[in-house]
């Protein structure tokens, strides 16, 4: 699709709507905005005079944007320190999103920590088609499960896994995928985690030749598909444009994926297998 | 229909090239935009160590086009050497880019990073954003201009394009040091400005370092009649650059004197297909108007002068 001259790339600064806290990392920041985005788009958020950064879109609904948010880092920090009514700037949404079809009849959604952000919001628009869904939500502890609740409510099978047991199963999200995709047939499964976790999980479907949908993160600047800072080996896509999310197998073909990134500079970083 | 062209011995099967700064971050993306049919490709520049660049926001865009101020960010020599590697297997030449902080530094890149497999090496003297370097170091004046390209000039047997900036006046003096210092070729031009995109909801300009370079439709007819100025000035090739979005935004620049054109922005407004697109549409032109070749035209706008 061509742009037209006119067309601004800026950050339109919005008073936060509301927040809300999820879990003792996670917070949920909702702007009144409505961006028509679809699960697995992202905005990219600005603080004056500190930074930039993107965040998935965990909820759009009746005009209000939902982005689950957790502390990690000098830029969340920050906007942990906001209240209800101070301003950030946001744009967006841009990238591609988690796609269903009219036929679909059973899914299996698989976040790993707050990878579970954009899946949930998924799983809202699936249910609405009628889709039965099956979600694996893993993290290291009970206190670390985002949206359970949230989750709860929609009415789907939810199977929690921590790796200490404080709830639901004890092992990783990837012993409760592995249950369902064993036992069940499913017309698409979902990922969104810690990227070694995505790729078993793409290398498991692709054994099992169900089609799967993998959202890759990687580093960028301009979010529009121009500063080629994203770029994904050896395809050369950009993960703001033709990604975050693509299919499996193809992101199966890159071989990057669950190897290694490229950070600020451009320079090559493994990717940490410890999540 | 004969569109290719050459420049300082460089053959290109068509005139649209990649312009340094962007998409070129790596060899895989590279690769990808010669796919969507660029002629040639520039690298994102390289210093000797690795920087971080400026805190984002990095890229915006506004009305007339699309201001930046990246910071030069890149992984530095070492690693950019083991990105750029096997570049013969690609099927367009490809061009380094380098930057230094003074004619020493841009020697020692050379000696370091050249010649690799890089087809040519562009020098950058007009970034308008990044302190130590470009314009904001007076790499642009023709005194530093003809000094940083004869030390690279005596590192490398590679042809040289010397990246100026639309800013510099009068820029035929800049493109005559640069010619005197032994450059192949003039990339002309550079971002413009720096300019301010403020945000009135809070008072704050949006990039992070506050002014950036613009590019895009509003450049281009400052680049149009930069090139223009060039042409009268020297005798080597000079490569358009700036607000290349159509095929008669690269005719009008390959009219004023030019032989080849970059495209950046284009991408934002036209998808990276936008060098098949541009080609397409000069061949389109070529064939209403009848020419056989990129050479009927080429400094049209001077010939119809005398």
């Amino acid at each position: 699709m061509e742009h037209a001259f006119g067309t601004i790339e800026q950050p339109e600064v919005l008073p936060i709507a509301d927040i809300k806290q999820e879990n003792e990392r996670v917070r949920t920041f909702y702007f009144d905005k409505a961006m028509k985005s679809q699960p697995g788009q992202f905005v990219i958020v600005w603080i004056p005079r500190l930074d930039e950064k993107p965040f998935s879109i965990a909820s759009e609904e009746n005009g209000r944007l939902g982005l689950a948010i957790a502390k990690v880092g000098a830029f969340t920090e920050k906007l942990f320190t906001m209240k209800k009514g101070e301003q950030i700037g946001l744009r967006g949404p841009y990238g591609s999103w988690f796609t269903t079809e009219n036929d679909y009849k059973k899914i299996l959604l698989i976040g790993g920590g707050y990878g579970v952000a954009p899946l949930s919001f998924l799983a809202q628009q699936a249910k609405k088609q009628d889709i039965t869904i099956d979600f694996c939500n893993g993290a290291r502890t009970s206190d670390q499960i985002l949206f359970k609740d949230k989750l709860h409510k929609l009415n789907i099978n939810l199977h929690i896994t921590t790796n200490d047991g404080s709830d639901g199963q004890t092992g990783t999200v990837l012993d409760s995928t592995n249950e369902c995709l064993n036992k069940n047939k499913y017309d698409c499964v979902y990922v969104c985690g810690p990227e070694v976790m995505e790729k078993k999980v793409a290398e498991q479907c692709d054994k099992l030749g169900v089609p799967c949908q993998v959202s890759i993160e990687r580093y960028m600047k301009c979010g529009f598909g121009i500063c080629g800072q994203c770029c994904l080996d050896d395809s050369g896509a950009r993960m703001c444009k033709e990604g975050p999310v693509v299919w499996g197998d193809y992101a199966l073909k890159q071989k990057e994926f669950g190897h290694y990134h490229r950070t600020k500079s451009g320079k090559i970083e493994k990717t940490n297998v410890q999540h | 229909m004969d569109i290719s062209t050459n420049i300082a011995g460089i053959n290109l099967t068509n005139p649209t090239m990649l312009a340094s700064g962007i998409m070129g971050v790596s060899r895989a993306s590279l690769n990808n935009v010669i796919k969507n049919g660029a002629g040639a490709c520039v690298i994102k520049s390289i210093s000797l160590e690795e920087r971080a660049g400026h805190a984002a926001p990095n890229i915006i865009t506004f009305a007339g086009g699309m201001m930046n101020a990246i910071g030069y960010s890149n992984p530095g020599v070492d690693q950019a050497k083991k990105e750029f590697s096997d570049l013969k297997d690609l099927s367009a030449p490809i061009i380094a880019s380098i930057i230094g902080q003074d004619e020493k530094e841009f020697a020692m890149m050379a000696e370091k990073f050249l010649p690799g497999e890089f087809a040519a090496v562009e020098l950058a003297l007009s970034c308008p954003h990044t302190p130590g370097y470009g314009t904001l170091a007076g790499q642009n004046t023709p005194r530093n201009t003809e000094k940083i390209t004869r030390a690279v000039k005596e590192n490398t047997k590679l042809p040289i394009f010397v990246k100026i900036s639309p800013d510099s006046q009068p820029i035929g003096e800049v493109a005559k040091a640069a010619e005197a210092g032994g450059a192949d070729a003039i990339t002309a031009t550079n971002t413009m400005g720096p300019g301010m995109i403020i945000d009135i909801q809070t008072g704050q300009p949006i990039l992070d370092f506050k002014i950036g370079g613009i590019s895009g439709p509003a450049l281009h007819p400052i680049a149009v009649r930069c090139i223009y100025d060039i042409y009268k000035s020297v005798t080597i090739p000079i490569i358009g650059c700036g607000g290349v979005t159509y095929g008669k935004d690269a005719l009008a620049m390959l009219m004023a004197g030019a032989s080849a054109v970059q495209i950046g922005t284009g991408i934002y407004y036209r998808g990276l297909e936008v060098f098949k697109k541009v080609t397409q549409e000069i061949k389109d032109f070529m064939q209403d108007k009848k020419y056989k070749s990129l050479k009927d035209f080429i400094a049209l706008t001077h010939k119809l002068e005398k």
